[in-house]
């Protein structure tokens, strides 16, 4: 079995992972740099982000106000020296990225235009059209081309992270085109993988976000943190889960409820449509609940109307949410309210790391959605994580590099003894194996459905109970499953396995999370417990690997110069 | 439910050395996308069905593929407009790896040739801010910036069927993103590249690949422009073979 070697390996290569290679050249700028990546870079979930990326830019606005935004966004659970470092490098970073070539939108004096967001104080928010993230992504795979040392390995899948006397040296990849698994070994391991939206059956996550990196630095015993906290985001289209961006509110938008009102004057008056998106998801089930949303086949939704915007603004602000409104609902927003309902966007929970990446596993780094710092706490505010992806993937490049640095490769039979038996297990467990009779994607079906109903918006004591048992008749029955591909070349269907296989332990994760956090706190709704509860649980939560499943310890939450109070709008 | 079906041009290097047809008739109404109608038969018939997809949703650029024989991003088109049944084959004009997916290592390596990053002669230090930009500048490369890489626009053009070394419709355009960029110096540096080859003259005025393209990138505007900057060039070259300006 032949080893692949490099200085660092970063696995993903979205924003965080493009930003952290690109940073890691920085520090030493003949290192030899690896970035694999289970989809062509550009294809990253990252290109689907479209309204905008936050940063103190204008002389109206200032540090402590985005702190404050954010640490409020997050009830309280945000490390604050964390998005004290996050809000101050945030502008350079938005600045570094447009001299990349960015085409950030302009005001008429040519300097870089900003919108409003939710939970966002004042306008702070930098765009590139309702592209923000496609141009991102694009700016930055380019720009990174241009660097001889970073070298890609394209459509590996990464199975399992290689730990060897408690330091990460490396990973298993399966080399899609080929379907051989190989070792790779390095000197510091970054993950930036993404999150893990397919966990859940309506989501605006592509369907490779299915929590893989998470998932592996469980198994390797690195801590997940903060796991509980799902975003919903209040508005995706019904019957797909494509999202609406919440720029279209920024800009504007109104959300009606069946019988003509803005109901949000009932649950946020202050803000509005403006609000965070936990409260207005909350407000539009409440709406539900009350009888007063819409419905159709696809189940009940409220409306989000961009008429009374005009074509001209729709055209130049919302031009991708009037192409897709009209090719996939058949709504023109510019002249029809498009229906919206609450969908799975985003995991604010994911590998627990230092404010430089680093994890309690030596040589494992980890930055963007995979990672948990935390600037987000119990609710990620729109645009913060397109720029957690740029502040956070430059530190944990730099440090990763550093790392690399001052430390060997490890290169031991034991290594090499391990990759053997990830690949054996991955060819007897799946590839050659006779017997199995689960088809993947009815477990995968049966995981979503048990996550929606018992670990989604609303959650109680029972509910979180019973999804934690269905999730372990899951696993067992995914002993059982069968692949209908044998082949190797470029077989997607054992990926799938393989992907089903991390999301059904991130998924034991969320729930089991969810369960012992008697609380009600950001995107976390106990029903059984509704009232925030600082006395008890004003801490982050890690879930380590055990036998039984996952095993909570608690950590402080790091408080500076806010000091928790009610979350009022 | 109403019936469809749809005929996959399929390939197996591994056990069979042609490409063979495979109809599946599935369940659909009409909301289902091609790339629905897909995923059902991988889900619920053949897991053995190789293809890419991620985002559903028209931006990640990874579902293009033959659809009757046209460059189509699967995600963006509906199977109701298909009602006679659909046939779904790998883009043309690339190697096959397995079923429809296909080898995209020489279109990576041609993005790559056209230098598709900022070059100036001094950087700004990011201290001093931005490089100011009007709407008016922006507008000027905007469209040229809008492309997802789903190579639909190779698959389509008569060029690059005939001769691979042809740089290529979306590498042209990215070229001319660049170069249209009032923050860029590069330009010289890129019409060396897309200069270099006899293919950006054997273009004709079809302009199949912006006809294909489903963002309106406008590659072949890219071309032509490109053409005409080149032969000024070329010209201003002849006359003054020390240097324009
Ligand atoms: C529809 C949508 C709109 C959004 N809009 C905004 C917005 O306007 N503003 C904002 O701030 N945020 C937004 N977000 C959130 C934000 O886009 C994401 O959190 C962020 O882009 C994540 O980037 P990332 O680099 O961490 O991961 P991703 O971009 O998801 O990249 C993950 C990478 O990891 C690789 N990978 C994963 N698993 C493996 C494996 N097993 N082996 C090898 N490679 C692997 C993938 O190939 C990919 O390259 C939005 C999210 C969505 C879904
Ligand atoms: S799946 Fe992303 S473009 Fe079709």
């Amino acid at each position: 079995m032949d080893a692949l070697k490099c200085d660092l390996l970063i696995v993903g290569g979205g924003a965080a992972g493009l930003r952290a290679a690109v940073a890691a050249v920085g520090v030493q700028p003949d290192l030899d740099i690896v970035v694999v990546s289970k989809v062509y870079p550009m294809r990253s979930h990252t290109v689907s982000a479209e309204g905008g990326t936050a940063a103190v830019l204008r002389d109206y606005d200032s540090h402590d106000l985005h702190c404050f935004d954010t640490i409020r966004g997050s009830d309280y659970l945000a490390d604050q020296d964390a998005v004290e470092l996050f809000v101050d490098t945030a502008p350079k970073e938005v600045l570094q990225l447009e001299h990349w070539g960015c085409p950030w939108s302009r005001d008429r004096d040519g300097r870089i235009s900003v919108r409003a967001f939710g939970g966002m104080s004042v306008k702070r928010t930098v765009f590139a059209s309702d592209k923000t993230g496609f141009h991102m992504l694009h700016s930055l795979f380019q720009h990174s081309l241009r660097f001889a040392r970073i070298r890609r390995f394209d459509e590996w899948f990464v199975t399992s992270l290689l730990v060897d006397d408690g330091k990460c040296v490396g990973v298993t990849g399966l080399d899609l085109a080929t379907g051989r698994i190989q070792p790779i070994l390095a000197k510091s391991v970054m993950l930036c993988t993404g999150g893990g939206g397919k966990i859940f059956p309506f989501t605006t996550n592509g369907n490779i976000k299915t929590g893989d990196g998470m998932a592996m630095a469980y198994r390797a015993g690195a801590p997940l943190k903060d796991m509980e906290f799902v975003q919903y985001h209040p508005t995706g289209l019904p019957g797909t889960g494509i999202l609406i961006t919440e720029a279209s509110r920024g800009e504007g938008g109104y959300l009606f409820n069946r019988e003509g009102e803005r109901f949000l004057e009932r649950y946020i008056p202050g803000k509005m449509e403006l609000g965070p998106r936990d409260i207005l998801s909350r407000a539009i089930i409440s709406e539900r609940q009350a009888g007063r949303a819409f419905e159709d086949r696809h189940g009940e939704y409220v409306h989000l109307d961009l008429t009374h915007l005009g074509e001209k603004v729709i055209n130049e602000k919302l031009p991708f949410v009037r192409e897709l409104a009209s090719k996939y609902v058949g709504i023109d927003p510019v002249y029809q309210p498009i229906p919206v309902r609450p969908v799975v966007h985003y995991m604010m929970g994911g590998v627990s790391t230092a404010n430089d990446g680093s994890t309690p596993l030596e040589g494992l780094y980890a930055a963007g959605e995979v990672a948990c710092v935390t600037i987000n706490g119990a609710n990620r505010l729109g645009s913060n994580s397109l720029t957690e992806c740029l502040v956070f993937g430059g530190f944990a490049g730099e440090a990763a590099a550093r790392h690399a640095q001052s430390t060997g490769l490890v290169d031991s039979g034991r290594v090499r003894a391990a990759a053997r038996k990830e690949e054996q297990r991955i060819e007897q467990g799946f590839l050659h194996r006779e017997d199995g009779t689960e088809r993947i994607s009815g477990l995968r079906g049966e995981m979503q459905t048990a996550m929606e109903k018992g670990c989604g918006v609303y959650r109680t004591r029972d509910s979180l109970l019973e999804t934690t048992r269905e999730l372990a008749e899951l696993r067992e029955r995914f002993a059982d499953v069968r692949i209908d591909d044998r082949g190797k070349v470029f077989n997607t269907d054992l990926v799938a396995a393989l992907e089903l296989d991390f999301m059904l332990d991130v998924a034991r994760c969320i729930a089991g999370a969810a369960l012992t956090r008697e609380e009600s706190r950001g995107a976390q709704a106990r029903v059984d417990f509704p009232e925030r509860d600082d006395e008890q649980f004003l801490h982050h939560q890690l879930s380590l690997i055990s036998e039984e499943g996952p095993r909570l310890e608690t950590q402080p939450v790091t408080i500076t110069r806010w000091a928790p109070e009610e979350r009022k709008y | 439910m109403n019936k469809i079906d749809i005929t996959v041009i399929r390939y197996d290097p591994e056990n069979s050395p042609a490409p063979f047809e495979q109809t599946y008739t599935i369940p659909y109404d009409d909301e289902m996308v091609v790339l629905d109608g897909l995923n059902y038969i991988k889900d619920h018939v053949d897991g053995s069905l190789s293809y890419r997809w991620s985002c559903r949703m028209g931006v990640c650029g990874s579902c293009g593929m033959m659809v009757n024989g046209e460059a189509k991003l699967t995600c963006a088109v509906f199977l109701k407009d298909y009602p006679q049944g659909v046939q779904v084959g790998p883009l043309d004009h690339f190697p096959v790896i397995r079923d429809l997916v296909i080898e995209m290592d020489d279109f990576m390596d041609k993005l790559r040739a056209v230098k598709p990053w900022m070059i100036r002669e001094q950087e700004k230090p990011v201290e001093e801010g931005e490089y100011l930009q009007s709407p008016e500048e922006l507008q000027l490369f905007r469209q040229f910036s809008m492309c997802i890489n789903c190579a639909l626009c190779y698959a389509a053009c008569p060029v690059y069927a005939a001769d691979q070394t042809f740089i290529g419709p979306a590498a042209i355009a990215l070229a001319h993103r660049y170069d249209m960029d009032s923050r860029e110096e590069g330009q010289d540096q890129r019409a060396k590249v897309i200069g270099s080859h006899e293919g950006i003259w054997e273009c004709s005025f079809v302009g199949e690949c912006s006809v294909v393209c489903p963002k309106h990138v406008d590659p072949a505007a890219a071309i032509q422009r490109s053409k005409v900057q080149l032969t000024k060039d070329h010209i201003l070259g002849m006359l003054w073979p020390w240097g324009k300006s």
